[in-house]
């Protein structure tokens, strides 16, 4: 009854209007036999009570807070400037909806507009929408996006194996039902197999950089030789780190996406977070999702709207570029008013922070006996780094747990066998230098535990 | 006033953070890729801090005012939901951990999927999809999947009555399937001699909204699920509408074999301005083995754990359903809007589940009942569920739905959804939600009264309604014309 205003004098003032004699009889029309089951739920708290269960709930998990984590793969530690969640926690924000009345929605509408224009800024693109669901659903709709720009007739579409498993995952179930040819070959993941595999037949050539090992590519004239075949180029990016690498827009990528929950989103078990989206304006009409765009009021004061809407599935239902509807609206705000408190310098001294932290474990770890930094010189890094271990991931990471407090890094052979025994550490602002000393001390302990 | 834009609001060299010096020694950078350039504002923490509040101030708000956006169930979201969710315990928890180290938060999230399951009838749950529109394409691919598993191949087709939301056919089209249309009666169900000629063995099931987006109950609803069962087709079940039925029925019940259920709507979690949303499907029995995963399942004293031995306390661990379509979302679903959900449900219990039902039904029946004094309602010689469709129409007058939406605004109000669903011409689709008052419901109805006489006595001042709001119509002709959807213009 909490949250309903409803007195004994209103409901019978009410009934009376609508002319019935009870609530009851409005449900006259669901047949009898299903009417009114008996819900076996537990009896209702108070909100101090609930309160009360969900801390001890919360209370049965370690979080990143009381703990040392060298823990990446997709999610990332990093600090969240407290104005962030202060400006999410406006009602005028959070308790709106999609902002199809642009009169009463400019809030919203001009932060999405903002937040496009940051999108382009840090990718290198011209034109970003606002918002898909997560990195991976991002990556799934740049797949989609391809086969429409070549209208179907195309039907190879080539993923790097270096692109998040799970990002590689949830393409397949999109595309389970669209007869494609979906290439991510173990075996082709260098630059320049994948290249080979491109052919006339390619919609698509994605490739994520830093790598989901950390990896950073210089994709300079990759684009050219997807565009000779005539197939597209999607770059899987981590947002911070284009706080210090050149933006893959600038590289002739077609598509960039990736998750933004490092941008002032917090780890909250995977979700929600943030997929962005940015790709050329050419191509703005077979992109998916909301899209804002300036215009004038009719005394001709500048405004937004949301635009090109005859792309989606309210107007343009099966013939939509997308099925998506509500998307990520406040997680797009988290990322906007985090790029805007870092700006243009805050965000550089972030990455470079990552860099130079993660290069410093790097370097710690490498001269561990039975350790030793995959590819450590051959190819450069962002913040994360793949270690050949002396022992099963698992058990490294049990005794970190155990016995440090340290939450290790991600164990790579669940995702790829040839990988056995390769654990990836990633490394963020937020570990101190004593963290890092802790974790190596750690590390060589195992080894001769 | 215009609210400048946040780039233009700053100077070079200004700055609202301050990060900690390197406390490592520094590694030489590639050269060759770091880029120079970076184009994002440069502003103090007190300009962003205002610059954020002024754009708030012109948004209309479920905090600031009544919100009856069909379809949409904009009911009051409890700030206890909020400070919930932003416990370091669940917010500060990484995906990847070891399971040993998240058993609260997949014990949160089994037992939500219980009581999911519980709610709508079904024999299992998963909390993967990120919204409803998304739910709808994990339930296709379901469907698909189970006729593919049988070896059934022929099916290609998914009907979908004409009043359905647009993400229905959106979501057919995604999974590669096609969609036949199928015409609604004259009373607002759906047709059942087209649904009839429709059935037959190329029909991978039917989606259907109940209560449909006229805000009805289907009457006739266990014979369109027999017709579509004796053709070998499953149902699923838009649970959208899901307010009206809570704890009154159950899809499952009724012989659906999968439902999305939207946490943002029903349960009470923040629409955030146009997400983050969440679309948890249930399933009958036969799809249990094709639920997108990873789901929560649990082990209890007795049973045999992981290792071969017998547990000997409850242990929760992430399971990849043995026929799967696959991951939807990169992790487990949206996990922080589990927990508002979780709190929700757990506030009210299922005495208050039922009366969250009923005082949406009572209030949407009440306001019907006003609101048919003022506007023609196509399909209202019936009682409603949650929500009723209008005319946005007045004899004597030339003024549509969309110039009696942009009025409403003037008053204070959030207009309805309108223009769909697309049968009714000029729809204004209005659900108050259980948390409305009757003040608020007899205030708007004055409202909508007084703008009916105004569109008589004075059209022009519909036509170029609103007149109170921080922004008068936009041209959206232009919008898609000039296509400057970035701060520095069209050049991009
Ligand atoms: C009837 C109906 N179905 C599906 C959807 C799509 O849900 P979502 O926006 O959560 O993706 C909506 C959303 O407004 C709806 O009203």
């Amino acid at each position: 009854m909490v949250y309903i205003p409803h007195t004994d004098a209103d409901r019978e003032a009410m009934l009376e209007a609508i002319g019935v004699k009870g609530i009851d009889e409005l449900f006259d029309c669901v047949p009898e036999q299903f009417r009114f089951p008996e819900l076996d739920l537990p009896e209702p708290l108070t909100e101090m009570e609930a309160a009360d269960e969900l801390s001890k709930i919360a209370d049965y998990n370690l979080s990143a807070n009381l703990t040392t984590t060298f823990l990446g793969a997709g999610a990332y530690y990093h600090y969240i400037p407290s104005v962030v969640d202060h400006i999410l926690r406006r009602g005028e924000f959070y308790t709106a909806y999609t902002p199809y009345q642009p009169e009463v929605s400019q809030g919203t509408l001009q932060a999405i507009f903002e937040y496009q224009s940051m999108i382009c800024a840090l990718t290198g693109m011209e034109a970003s929408n606002a918002s898909h669901y997560d990195g991976a659903t991002s990556l799934a709709e740049a797949v989609i996006m391809a086969l429409n720009v070549q209208r179907g007739r195309r039907k190879r579409i080539i993923l790097s194996p270096d692109i998040h498993p799970h990002y590689r995952a949830v393409v397949r179930t999109y595309t389970q039902g669209m007869g494609l040819e979906l290439i991510e070959d173990p075996a082709i993941a260098d630059l320049e197999s994948l290249k080979r595999a491109l052919d006339a037949n390619t919609a698509l050539l994605a490739v994520q950089t830093p790598s989901f090992f950390g990896q950073v590519d210089d994709l300079m004239g990759l684009a050219d030789e997807v565009h000779s075949v005539g197939a597209l180029l999607c770059v899987v990016t981590n947002p911070i780190s284009l706080g210090l690498f050149t933006a893959p827009g600038h590289l002739g990528a077609d598509i960039v996406v990736g998750d933004g929950q490092p941008l002032g989103i917090p780890l909250s078990l995977g979700g929600p977070y943030l997929g962005f989206f940015a790709t050329r304006k050419k191509y703005v009409r077979k992109m998916a999702g909301r899209l804002v765009g300036e215009t004038v009021d009719t005394s001709g004061k500048r405004g937004y709207v949301l635009t090109l809407s005859t792309r989606e599935q309210h107007i343009r239902r099966q013939r939509a570029t997308s099925n998506i509807c509500t998307n990520q609206g406040l997680m797009m705000l988290a990322a906007a008013v985090y790029l805007s408190t870092m700006g243009k310098r805050g965000l550089r001294q972030v990455a470079e922070l990552c860099f130079h932290k993660a290069h410093y474990a790097a370097a710690q770890i490498d001269v561990l006996k039975g350790y030793s930094v995959v590819q450590r010189h051959e190819r450069p890094f962002f913040n994360e780094f793949a270690v050949q271990c002396p022992r099963p991931v698992t058990e490294i990471n049990e005794y970190l747990l155990d016995n440090w407090g340290i939450i290790g890094g991600y164990d790579l052979g669940r995702d790829y066998p040839q990988r056995k025994d390769q654990m990836l550490i990633a490394v963020t602002e937020m570990n101190t230098r004593e963290e890092i000393d802790i974790l190596a001390t750690a590390l060589a302990e195992v080894e001769h535990d | 006033m215009t609210e400048p834009l946040i780039y233009d609001l700053g100077a070079p060299g200004r700055f609202a953070v301050q990060m900690p010096e390197p406390d490592v020694p520094l590694t030489e950078m590639p050269a060759l890729i770091v880029r120079d350039e970076l184009n994002l504002p440069e502003v103090s923490e007190i300009d962003i801090v205002r610059h954020y509040t002024r754009l708030s101030s012109l948004n209309h708000s479920i905090d600031k005012g009544f919100y009856p956006l069909g379809s949409c169930t904009m009911k009051y979201n409890p700030r206890i939901n909020e400070d919930m969710a932003r416990l370091p315990g669940f917010a500060g928890i990484h995906p990847l951990q070891d399971e040993e180290t998240i058993q609260g938060a997949l014990f949160l999230t089994f037992v939500l999927q219980e009581w999911l399951k519980e709610i709508g009838g079904f024999a299992g749950v998963s909390l993967q999809p990120a919204a409803g529109a998304h739910g709808e394409f994990a339930g296709i691919l379901m469907m698909r999947a189970y006729h593919l598993d049988r070896g059934d191949t022929k099916r290609t087709k998914i009907l979908i009555p004409d009043s359905a939301h647009g993400t229905n056919p959106a979501s057919t089209t995604m999974s590669g399937l096609e969609v036949l249309e199928i015409p609604s009666d004259e009373r607002g169900n759906v047709d059942l001699k087209s649904l009839r000629a429709a059935c037959d063995d190329t029909v991978v099931g039917l989606m259907i909204t109940n209560p449909n987006t006229l805000g009805m109950f289907e009457e006739q609803i266990e014979e369109v699920v027999g017709l579509i069962q004796n053709c070998g087709g499953l149902v699923y079940g838009d649970g959208a509408n899901m307010n009206a039925l809570l704890g009154v029925a159950r899809p499952g019940d009724m012989a659906f074999d999968v439902m999305h259920y939207n946490l943002h709507k029903t349960f009470g979690t923040p629409h955030g301005g146009g997400g983050p949303g969440s679309g948890p499907v249930g399933v009958s029995e036969r799809l249990l083995p094709f639920l997108p995963g990873p789901i929560v399942e649990t082990i209890q004293p007795g049973d045999t754990n992981d290792e071969g031995d017998l547990a000997e306390t409850p242990h929760h661990r992430l399971v990849m359903p043995e026929k799967s379509i696959g991951r939807m979302t990169a992790f487990y679903g949206h996990f922080s809007i589990f927990v508002r959900a979780y709190t929700y449900i757990r506030m009210h219990g299922p005495e208050g589940m039922r009366r969250i039902a009923e005082h949406a039904v009572l209030n949407a029946n009440y306001l019907q009942t006003l609101v048919s004094k003022i506007f023609p309602i196509p399909f209202g010689n019936r009682a409603c569920m949650h929500e009723f469709v209008a005319e946005g129409k007045v004899k004597g007058s030339d003024v549509r739905a969309l110039d009696v939406a942009k009025r409403l605004m003037d008053f204070g109000f959030h207009p309805p959804t309108n223009y769909f669903p697309l049968i009714v011409h000029e729809a204004l689709m209005i659900e108050p939600t259980e948390t409305e008052s009757r003040q608020t419901l007899d205030r708007f109805a004055e409202a909508l009264a007084q703008i009916a006489r105004e569109a008589v006595q004075d059209p022009e001042l519909l036509h170029t309604a609103p007149h109170c709001t921080p922004i008068a119509r936009l041209d959206e002709v232009r919008a898609a014309r000039d296509l400057v959807i970035c701060s520095w213009g069209q050049s991009g």
